[in-house]
Parts: structure tokens; sequence; C-alpha cells
């Protein structure tokens, strides 16, 4: 049970610091022979008779803080402290387990799954939901024992207390509480009683991550267990010819090498055992037929899609075309955002054991149907014998919604009899990636005579990722992707005619996939850097610019007072140093964001200050929204700064942090994060930040030096410019 | 054979003079704490204190180890600033996804045991070889003052 722990440092991992049991699973039915049930009306809330309470989260953990505040949902209406309760993350489950209702699947995506800043959003309603109903039982069998009025008792702290003041733990109404009725739509909480939803809570998992207590998939240690490590071919698509497996068997510790037809797997006692032999082994391939691949070529098929007509339109408002025909100025422009790799800090690994009757998986996904299921179909076992152990992960961004790399271990696996570890070295983590497509669009806009924007047109183009990932997401007859134009056909301004189109152009050989924010990072960048260009081409300040096209969005309105307001927008500034806003809706949360950077004469760029303004509505966790933001902008201000996946002769040419370099403490800027607070329903929150970092960097490196920059990363476009 | 000292334990371990010592942590003695990030020292994901200073473990040579005094994350919470960057980190809720952690708290615990009372230059200069993906620089930053001036 290795993702079970709770806040009291009160560590209930298997055998902590030692193997785990092989075969145990969180046991989502009581499997005790004797003594009573523990409680467990719904999906999400275990109440066991000694008192122990267990929260069982649906959405898995990489860093977003979710276990704290999903939690916190459930203990508000449940009447729970966060730190009376253990957590553990849900199994896969299709139906078969008592909730037969599939409870964990994600109201928003559809499945059981992690991202796309969904989590709160989904679990908003049902999460409260699950805690009343499990304090009405309670309450209900207390009353019962006491004979008095239900309506005359509450709850506190896991008790139940009578009129009279007397008590009841939580635990000893367990038996009683489960012969109650389960109501359905109890009532919830008005914002003004939260005790917890809106109040700062110490986070549930980060004891253990401070101490190197919390065991991650990539340290699981079993019973025999051995480590593997694997190369693909290092020509996207290629396949194993030929494989020196004598030289890798000579290297000290190497037990055995597994090929596959893609790939090749040398397994040893240890990581380095099986790195040495992978060293050793002179795999030979036949490149296949990406081997000519080249990123210009991918880039320029784009180009030249972006000026023919769009594929699929997806918003036709007006007649854009006609009103920016007929305008005083026209501004046109094509923006281009690279190929992505996600390096989250743990490199992807899976452990898996497969025998004959069944197979276990521990391993850190954020789909862990799609992992259950990519077992069992590579080893021939039903699904329901494959047990999957899911573990808080070291980092994710969307890498971890595609089970690839499970699939491969399982193939790995399902070749050797003992349990076994497979850990990608970061160079395969980053030139195995699926990356986050590549994008080129083209933007045009007409100004009339008071410099306000009359029409509006943007083509976009690249990969779907929706289309591989999730088919049934697609809209118009299968043509369009609805997050290719996330961000671009809902913005947060009035224009008066909008003509948003995309064409899917699908690059030879290369797989795309989520990341973290994805369509909005794509769109925000192309909308906020244009609104910028139009800005320009009026003669205005930036911030008037889009308060004038705001109309009357009152919330977007706000936030770019706000942010423009703590950032001392207008202030003279030094030589080389200038301010770039950027503002969005995304996710159903509304931010301003203002970059401050200073552009050296050598052309490097210094982030000196970000300020933040807002507004998601209920903050369920407030320093958690203001982390997520921080820690958002520093991933997206790297992937702006350096970040881009290129290839040649079919090799994607980056391979560690030296050549896919990130931001580091020293090139930090100072973040400040300023919320509006309000009880709209929440809105998302874990990929705002990213969305708003590239397109305030562009504008600020326009504002410090006056070029515009359309390309990223910046790279060293500016150096010797 | 070789003999380590590894969190005031004195360990046997059978394995290559070159293997790295971050494996021999993590693989052999089952010290998991310690992290694989990149295998290059560019990340610190491995940092441990190699007589007090720290060092890279995922490009140190296990037998260079031998003879000298191997403290990792596992050891801080007996160690006097260990437990104060520690106790900072929670306060701060600098931690996110924490795979970097235990490398950041090894790299900061490090810094404050020579400098305690150090300026953004010392803290650029010490911290600036780990990386953390999740972005958490800015906080990391004012937990590190915060644990100097406990
Ligand atoms: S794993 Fe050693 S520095 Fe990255
Ligand atoms: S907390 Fe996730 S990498 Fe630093």
């Amino acid at each position: 049970m290795p993702a079970t722990f709770s806040r009291r440092g009160l560590l209930a991992f298997g055998l902590l610091g030692g193997a785990l049991v092989v075969g145990v699973r969180i046991p989502l039915r009581s499997a005790r022979a004797a003594g009573p049930a523990p409680l467990m009306p719904n999906g999400f809330i275990r109440i066991d008779p000694q008192g122990a309470i267990t929260f069982i989260m649906p959405d898995t953990e990489f860093g977003q803080g979710i276990y704290t505040s999903a939690g916190m949902l459930i203990a508000e209406e449940l009447e729970v402290g966060l730190d009376q309760v253990a957590f553990e993350a849900a199994p896969p489950d299709t139906g078969q387990y008592h909730t037969a209702m599939r409870a964990y699947v994600s109201p928003l995506l559809g499945e059981q799954a992690t991202g796309g800043s969904t989590s709160i959003r989904g679990d908003w309603k049902r999460l409260r939901q699950a805690g009343a109903q499990v304090r009405t039982m309670l309450i209900a069998a207390a009353a019962r024992q006491w004979h008095v009025d239900p309506a005359t008792c509450h709850a506190d702290r896991a008790e139940v207390i009578g009129p009279d003041g007397r008590r009841a733990s939580y635990g000893s109404l367990v038996e009683a509480a489960a012969a109650q009725p389960v109501p359905d739509d109890v009532p919830l909480k008005p914002a003004s009683q939260f005790k917890l939803i809106g109040h700062r809570q110490p986070r549930v998992d980060t004891p253990a991550k401070v101490d190197g207590s919390l065991q991650f998939g990539i340290d699981v240690r079993l019973p025999d267990m051995k480590i593997g490590t694997v190369l693909a071919c290092p020509v996207i698509g290629g396949r194993l010819r030929s494989v020196d497996e004598e030289a890798a068997k000579r290297v000290p510790g190497v037990r055995d090498v597994v090929r596959l037809d893609d790939a090749v797997a040398v397994i040893g006692d240890h990581f380095w055992a099986a790195k040495q032999g992978l060293a050793a082994l002179d795999p030979q391939w036949d490149e296949g037929p990406h081997a000519g691949l080249q990123i210009a070529d991918i880039v320029h098929a784009q180009a030249e899609a972006s000026d023919r007509e769009p594929e699929v339109i997806a918003k036709e408002e007006g007649d854009a075309r006609a009103a920016i025909k007929g305008a005083a100025k026209t501004v046109s422009a094509a923006y281009q955002m690279p190929f992505l790799s996600h390096a989250p800090m743990e490199p992807v690994n899976a452990t898996l054991h497969v025998r004959s009757d069944g197979a276990d998986l521990w391993v850190g996904t954020q789909v862990p149907v799609r992992a259950r299921n990519t077992v069992a179909q590579v080893t021939g076992l039903p699904p329901e014998k494959v047990q999957v152990h899911n573990y808080l992960m070291g980092g994710a961004f969307g890498r971890r919604l595609d089970v690839d790399y499970i699939t491969q271990a399982a193939a790995i696996a399902k070749q050797v009899p003992y349990p076994v570890k497979i850990v990608w070295t970061r160079e395969e983590d980053i030139q195995r990636d699926l990356l986050r497509p590549y994008y080129y669009d083209r933007l045009s806009g007409g100004l009339d005579g008071q410099g306000r924007i009359t029409g509006w047109t943007h083509h976009g183009t690249g990969s779907s990722v929706m289309a591989r990932w999730q088919p049934k997401g697609m809209q118009k007859d299968g043509k369009l992707d609805p997050d290719t134009v996330e961000g671009a056909t809902e913005t947060p301004y009035g224009i008066p005619a909008m003509r948003v189109g995309f064409t899917r152009v699908e690059p030879p050989g290369i797989t795309t996939a989520w990341w973290r924010g994805v369509g909005a990072t794509h769109n925000v960048f192309m909308v906020e850097s244009f609104m910028d260009e139009l800005a320009a081409a009026a003669g205005k300040d930036p911030v008037a610019f889009r308060r004038d096209m705001i109309g009357d969005n009152a919330r977007a309105r706000a936030v770019l007072d706000l942010a423009a307001e703590k950032s001392g927008w207008g202030q003279k500034l030094p030589a080389g140093v200038g301010r770039g806003v950027s503002l969005q809706l995304s996710f159903g949360s509304f931010l301003a964001h203002v970059l401050e950077v200073e552009v050296t004469s050598r052309g490097e760029v210094h982030l000196r200050r970000a300020v933040v303004a807002v507004d998601c509505g209920t903050a369920v966790q407030p320093d958690g929204v203001v982390a997520q933001i921080e820690g958002g902008l520093i991933f997206g201000l790297s992937a702006a700064l350096y970040n881009e996946i290129t290839v040649q002769d079919g090799r994607i040419q980056q391979s560690n942090f030296n050549n896919y370099r990130v931001l580091r403490i020293d090139e930090a800027p100072r973040i400040e994060v300023h919320m509006i607070r309000n009880d709209e329903g929440p809105g998302g929150i874990g990929e705002t930040g990213t969305v708003a970092a590239a397109p305030a960097l562009v504008n600020a490196i326009y504002a410090a030096t006056g070029k515009r920059l359309r390309r990223l990363p910046i790279g060293n476009q500016l150096v010797g410019a | 054979m070789l003999t380590l000292s590894i969190n005031g334990t004195s360990h046997q371990v059978d394995v290559p003079d070159d293997m790295p010592l971050l494996w021999v942590l993590r693989d052999v003695i089952g010290l998991t704490g310690t992290k694989f990030g990149c295998g290059i020292a560019q990340c610190g994901a491995c940092t441990v204190h190699l007589d007090g200073q720290a060092v890279r473990s995922c490009v140190l040579p296990a037998s260079l180890a031998q003879g000298r005094d191997v403290k990792t994350i596992e050891a801080m919470a007996q160690d006097p600033v260990g437990q104060k960057v520690q106790r900072a980190w929670l306060d701060l809720e600098v931690v996110q996804c924490g795979y970097c952690q235990s490398g950041q708290i090894m790299s900061a615990t490090a810094l404050l045991t020579t400098t305690p009372k150090p300026n953004d230059a010392d803290i650029d200069a010490a911290m600036a070889g780990n990386i953390c993906r999740c972005g958490t620089y800015v906080r990391i930053r004012e937990a590190i003052k915060r644990a100097g001036e406990a």
C-alpha cells in the first residue's frame, strides 16, 4: 500500500524503507474474515471500526497538491481534520468494485484520469457530497443510539456530539451507521460555514517528501526484483536488427538481454549493471522510413498549410475577412511554437511482475485504467488479474497520461520470471518522449480609426493529440480537436467579427501528447502576442488597448487592473528593461500577468519580476493556488526561453538537461501572486501559470528592445541581433 | 568489496569500483531517498554529503567514498541544520512533487552549515545545480533564509 500515508507522520507504507509485500493491494472491500466491516458507502471514504479514516483519492498526485485540496472537500463535510485522515490512490475502477458506478471517472474528462486542470472542478460537488453522505449516516446512527433527534446532534473532528454534549467517535459508530440508509443529495454547507475550504491547510503529502521516506514508483523494491533499462532505436520508427548479447552478459551484474521490435533492454542486479550492459551491446538497427526526417520539413509543411484555407472552421462570427479588408489598418503575423518534451524530474519507469495467473504493476500513472488495460493486452491476462499499485509521481505534466512506457515494460517483464523494474535513462526519457505538438499559426486583424479591433482571423496548424488519445472527444464529424482551438475561440475580449480555424498536420513518425496546458499554452501565446502587435499598430498602451477590448467582462477587467496596479504598470523603466502583459481566461480561471525583463547588450534575457493577478472563483486551498501559479510560470518560462525538441535525420537532437535546459534558481524571477477572492465555483489552476508565461515574456522583450519575437523558444534569437 | 560509511553505519558492498555511489545507495543498500534525475551531474537530484560537502552521487565512483563520511537525506532529521531546513521546507510549503527535494535539502543543508546567514548570491551559487521541474525556486530561497534565522 505504497501511497497510503497521513499527515501525522505516521507512515502507513507496507514496509517502510524495506521491501513491499508482493500481491498486497489496497482493499476496497473489507478482506477481514471476522469483526465488523469498515463503513464505505461511497467510493471515497472508508472508516474502520478502530477509527481509522481513509480517503480514496480519485485524482492522482504529481505535485499539484490535489490530495490536500480534494481531501479538504471531503473533510469539510465529513467534519474531520486532514490530520485525522490517511490517503490512498483509487484503484482502476471500471465497475468491478462495489461502487459499480465507475466512481473514479472524472466528470469532466469522461474517464479515470487526472489532467486538464479539471480535478477540483470535477470534485467540487461529488466529494463534498460524499463527505456529507457519510456524516449524515454517522449522525443518524448516534442519534438512534441516544434516542434523540438527529437534528439536535452535530459532528466535529471525527466525533458525533449529542444535544447534552455526549460524544461518540466515528469508529464506534461504524457498525450502526452501516445499517442506516445511504442518503442522496444531502444539502451542502454554504460558503460562510466553511472551516477548511478557503483556509490554508498543511499539505498532507509533504512530510514524507522532506525526509526521503516517500516512495515514488522509481523507488519500488521487491524480493528478487531485478532492474532493467532500455534503448530504443535512435531513429524514430526504426527496428532492432541485432545485438552483441554476449558482450552485455560479460558485464558483472547483468542477468538478461530482452529484445523488442524497436528496442532492447538489459536487466541486471542494479541499474548500473543494466546501463553498462546496454553500453556494451552494440545494437544494429534498421533505420526505417523516417531516417531522412528533418525539423525544417515538418515546419515547412505547417507553414504551407497555414497559408491555405483552414481544414475546419471552429468559430465564425460576423464577416471577419470583410471587416479586415475594410479596416483603417491591418496587421498580419505568423507565430511558431516548438515540439516540447515533458522531462518530469522522475524519469518514467514501471515495475512489473508477470505470472501465469496474474500480474502486478507498480507505477506512477495519471490513467490507472489505461495502465491496467495495456498490461492485460500485452500479457494476454484478463484485466481483473492485473493489480495496479499507483504511486505518487515525481512530476507528470501530461507525460503520465500516456502508457507507452508501461506497455513496453510489460513486453519486457513477460519474458522474465522475476519482478523487474524498468527505468528509462534521462536520455531515453527525452528522446523517446511523446511530444507537445509543433504549432504554426497565422493571425490577421483589422483596426478602425479609433484603434479598436474590427475583425480577427486565426488559422492554427499542427498535430491533434485528441485524435490519437481520445478520438471520441473530436468534434465536427471528427475534424475538430477542441484542444487545438482552446483559448482561440473564447478570448477575454469582445471582438465583433471572428474567424478561427485549424488545419491538422501530422508530423511523420512523431507521436504527440498532452503537456502542461496544451491548447491554452498554444493559443494564449498566439492571441496575446497578436494583441500586443495590434496595440502597437494602434499606437496604444498594451494594458489600455486590452482594457478597451474587454467589453463587459468584469472578472477579466478586474484581474487586468489588479496586475497593472500591483506591477506599477506605466512607471518609467531603465534602458533595456521592459514589461509585458498577458491576459487569459483558461480552465475557468481569469489571470493577468505582468512580467518585467531586462535584455542585456549581449542579448541575454534576465527575468526580474512576475506579478500575477488571478480570479479562480473559490480557492479551495489558497496557498496551493499560489504555489501552482509560481511553479507553472517557471515551467512555462523555462520552455519559452530555452526548450525545443528538434529532429535531424530522424533523430531527436536533445537528450538531457545539458541540452534541454531548464530554468535554475539563479534565473528565476521574483513572483508575486495576488488573488481576487469570491464565491464563484472553483476554476482550474494547475496549468494557468504555464499558459501565462510565454506571451508576457515576448511582450516584455518587445517593450525592452522593440524586437517582436514570433518564434519560441527565445534561445539566442536576441544574441547579436 | 568496498567498505562505505553511510549515515554512520558501515556497509560492505560487492560492487564494481566505478559504480556511482547513487546506485549503491538506491539499488544495493536500499536508501531510495536519494534520487536519479539525469546521471550526468546536471540536476542535483542525487545530492549527498561527502564529509559534509554536497556532491552529485550519480557521477561519484563508490570507491572514492571509501574512508569518507557519507550522509543522505535519510540522516537529515538527525542533523541539527538539516532539521531546521526540513522544518522551514514544511512551514513555507516549498514542496510540490517532491522528487527534487531530497537533493535541494542536501544542498541547502550543506550551504547553511558553512554559511549560516546566506545572501541571495550565496543561495544562487549553492543551489543553481539543483533543478526543480515543478518550479519551487521562489520558496526554496525563502525557506533557506528562514532556516538561517531559526
Ligand atoms: S542525477 Fe546526479 S545530478 Fe542529476
Ligand atoms: S518539487 Fe517537483 S521537481 Fe522539485
